[in-house]
């Protein structure tokens, strides 16, 4: 389904992905684990094209094609989806409306009005998400939650064969989590493969991967079945660092450790309480950059 | 010449002279776009295409047709436009008035036909909002107007149904200076609706409309036009309302194509309690100057006031937001508010803000705001992410951001100015 060779890809010349290979097959569910700073958002936003990114070296094949050279667009209509971390607000489009075109652009039939409200009214139940919130302005005023459900929604809409989800579990509360877990199993079946991208092992509660990944420095630096995940949460990142990063980055995580370099445990989880304003992940962007 | 042509009463012949008059000894302004290449000697200033006017939809001549099949106007609605009027070639062609308007005595008629029928109505009202001396090119139209809509509506008299006029101009070299006078009576209600669009011609062409709107004690007129003029066109128009004692007046405005636009609907409120509106939302694109803003007249007590401005530049295209805002003293406890906001798609676009506000009266309360956004980067990966083409996700965030205005246009022209903007970012015109 998916085979990424090599990697390497750079935004403002720093180079983040530094040699990174992955394949996912055809149904499966893959997890990427990695502390802030490895670079898993930079893996999310290039496979999907975003301008940014530079690749310098690899390759991306989905479905046997090779993508790099693809506009997001393109993309997309071959059935690659990418769940955001920080979706855009777009003023002035609602929901309904941005959906009916997103589907009729990767479909290749367009749906009538009747069926693509049909649709959207499934959809919605799936999601627990108030009928009203249809014709509400794209991602305008949403909170933390309704942004990630939105996301899962439109991923509900356009039936994707590949999805990929940047840290779609940040900021949730554990019962958003599970609404949008419940998405996710939805499509889970054997034309479905699906990249979990995330800090926590938390979301792999509700949504069982085949496959664990962990990554540091722009790298996979290994991998296993999901006990691995398990593994992680208790030693948390400073082992990974320990056992696979280089001389360098171990230094560095020596002494005081970041915030987020804490296992969930310790940090508790009081703080999903307040929805969104998860301060750890708005601050990885400029991180990843330095 | 046109005057005789027509056979006009001897009064506007001499109304034509005097305000030539004044258009050759007016200076072209030079306070807003760059009117430098006009040649007001390369333009033809009336053209009469066709002997009758036809009063029926078979009668409309099919390429004609075939233009309000390229806009798309659906079928349905080309049925029910029993009240479009589609001005041609500087003479309306196609026009016709529903019934039920007939008879509850609204007046609905070209204004060529308006100055025969109604002569006594057009005399008292003609040049009173605006008048020919105002400035140059209400001078020119003054001299040389040919078409437009005339309006009566009598007291009291509520018209749900819009009245539309569609037209379009299409001759190669033509000035258009189609006069527009709407009046309505104590207690009436008319919604005017217009939309042009003109395909592309070779030379450089004038438009100049002079429109003038009276909205009498407890009236309501509402105006929208929706203007896609070919990328060469100047597009210079006058547009003032008075609304008396506890009427209103909306302008709901949409420029798109020209070279320049220079368009500022004002209404002057000299009721008291009278409330005045200007929605204006413009696109300039590659070489054009979009000069468009709203101007408000606080005359009386009690008046309030609200101009919205939205504008979109692209690629060298220059938007300009120019308004407007006074209050005279004795304007007590007036109220008003203005919001411009702009949107760029792209790094070279430029947008500029003049608002100029005069308070004469201390008890008022005035606000005003202005915004400037750019479409990101991270916007349109985000919908590009999800099929849609650049294009298309483009037209997307502009469809958006133009939408408090477009909610306020009947469906049909909702979906038009989406259309059209859509087909101005395509670079496709016509």
């Amino acid at each position: 389904m998916l085979k990424i060779d090599n990697l390497h890809a750079e935004i403002d010349g720093n180079e983040i992905l530094k040699g990174l290979g992955l394949e996912v097959g055809k149904g499966e569910i893959h997890a990427i684990m990695g502390p802030n700073g490895s670079g898993k958002s930079t893996l999310s936003n290039v496979l999907m094209g975003h301008p940014r990114y530079e690749v310098t070296g690899g390759t991306v094949t989905f479905m046997d094609q090779e993508v790099l050279e693809l506009e997001p667009d393109e993309r997309a209509r071959m059935g690659m989806f990418l769940a955001f971390q920080y979706p855009s607000e777009v003023p002035g489009v609602s929901v309904a409306n941005f959906l009916r075109t997103a589907v009729n652009s990767v479909r290749e039939e367009e749906l009538s009005i009747m069926e693509m409200y049909k649709l959207l009214q499934e959809k919605m139940r799936i999601m627990q998400m108030d009928p009203k919130f249809a014709e509400r302005y794209l991602n305008e005023g949403f909170s933390g939650g309704e942004k990630k459900r939105n996301e899962i929604l439109q991923m509900l809409m356009l039936e994707p064969k590949l999805a990929i989800m940047d840290e779609t579990d940040s900021g949730l509360d554990i019962d958003a989590l599970q609404v949008v877990a419940k998405g996710v199993n939805e499509l889970r079946g054997p034309e479905f493969s699906a990249v979990i991208i995330t800090h926590y092992q938390r979301i792999l509660r509700y949504i069982e991967p085949d496959h664990v990944h962990v990554m540091l420095d722009g790298r996979i630096v290994t991998s296993g079945a999901k006990e691995l995940a398990d593994e992680l949460e208790d030693k948390g990142y400073d082992w990974v660092r320990q056992e696979f990063g280089s001389a360098a980055q171990r230094k560095a995580t020596e002494g005081a450790g970041m915030p987020e370099d804490r296992t969930i445990q310790e940090l508790g989880l009081d703080e999903y309480k307040f929805g969104f304003h998860d301060p750890r992940s708005t601050s990885s962007r400029p991180r990843e950059k330095a | 010449m046109i005057s005789k042509h027509k056979n006009e009463p001897e009064w506007m012949l001499e109304y034509r002279l005097k305000a030539l008059e004044s258009f050759f000894e007016k200076p072209t302004p030079q306070w807003g776009g760059n009117l430098n290449d006009l040649d007001f000697d390369e333009i033809y200033y009336y053209i009469r295409p066709m002997e009758n006017q036809g009063r029926t939809w078979d009668d409309v001549p099919d390429d004609i047709k075939n233009t309000f099949e390229k806009l798309g106007i659906p079928q349905a609605e080309r049925e029910s436009l029993a009240g479009v009027g589609a001005q041609y070639e500087s003479e309306v062609v196609y026009h016709s008035l529903k019934e039920e308007w007939d008879n509850a005595g609204v007046v609905f008629m070209d204004m060529d036909s308006g100055l025969r029928e109604h002569e006594d109505i057009v005399r008292e009202y003609f040049g009173t909002i605006i008048p020919a001396d105002d400035n140059k090119f209400s001078a020119l139209n003054s001299a040389v107007w040919s078409g437009g809509s005339f309006v009566y509506v009598p007291p009291g008299v509520h018209i749900d149904i819009p009245l539309q006029a569609y037209f379009r101009i299409n001759a190669e070299n033509m000035g258009q200076f189609e006069r527009t006078l709407i009046i309505a009576d104590e207690g009436s209600y008319v919604h005017y609706i217009e939309g042009c669009t003109a395909p592309t011609y070779t030379t450089n062409s004038l438009h100049s409309a002079v429109v003038e709107l009276i909205a009498k004690p407890n009236a309501r007129i509402r105006y929208s036009t929706i203007q896609n003029w070919s990328h060469n066109t100047y597009n210079l128009v006058t547009k003032r309302a008075v609304a008396q004692e506890n009427a209103t007046v909306e302008w709901v405005d949409g420029n798109l194509g020209s070279k320049l636009t220079m368009k500022y609907p004002a209404v002057y409120l000299t009721g008291e309690g009278a409330r005045g509106e200007v929605l204006s939302v413009a696109y300039a694109g590659d070489g054009q100057h979009q000069d468009a803003g709203g101007k408000i007249v606080h005359a009386a007590p009690n008046t309030s006031s609200l101009i919205t401005s939205k504008s979109i530049s692209r690629g060298t295209g220059r938007s300009t937001y120019r308004g407007l805002l006074k209050v005279h003293e004795g304007a007590v406890n007036s109220k008003s508010r203005v919001e411009c906001d702009a949107l760029l798609l792209d790094e070279n676009a430029r947008t500029d803000t003049y608002p100029y506000i005069e308070i004469e009266e201390k008890k008022v309360n005035t606000e005003h705001e202005a915004t400037v956004s750019k479409v990101g980067e991270d916007q349109l990966f985000y919908l590009m992410s999800r099929g849609l083409s650049e294009e298309e996700a483009m037209a997307m965030v502009v469809n958006g951001f133009i939408e408090p205005i477009a909610k306020e246009l009947p469906l049909e022209y909702a979906i038009e100015l989406n259309r059209l903007i859509q087909l101005e970012m395509e670079g496709s015109v016509g």
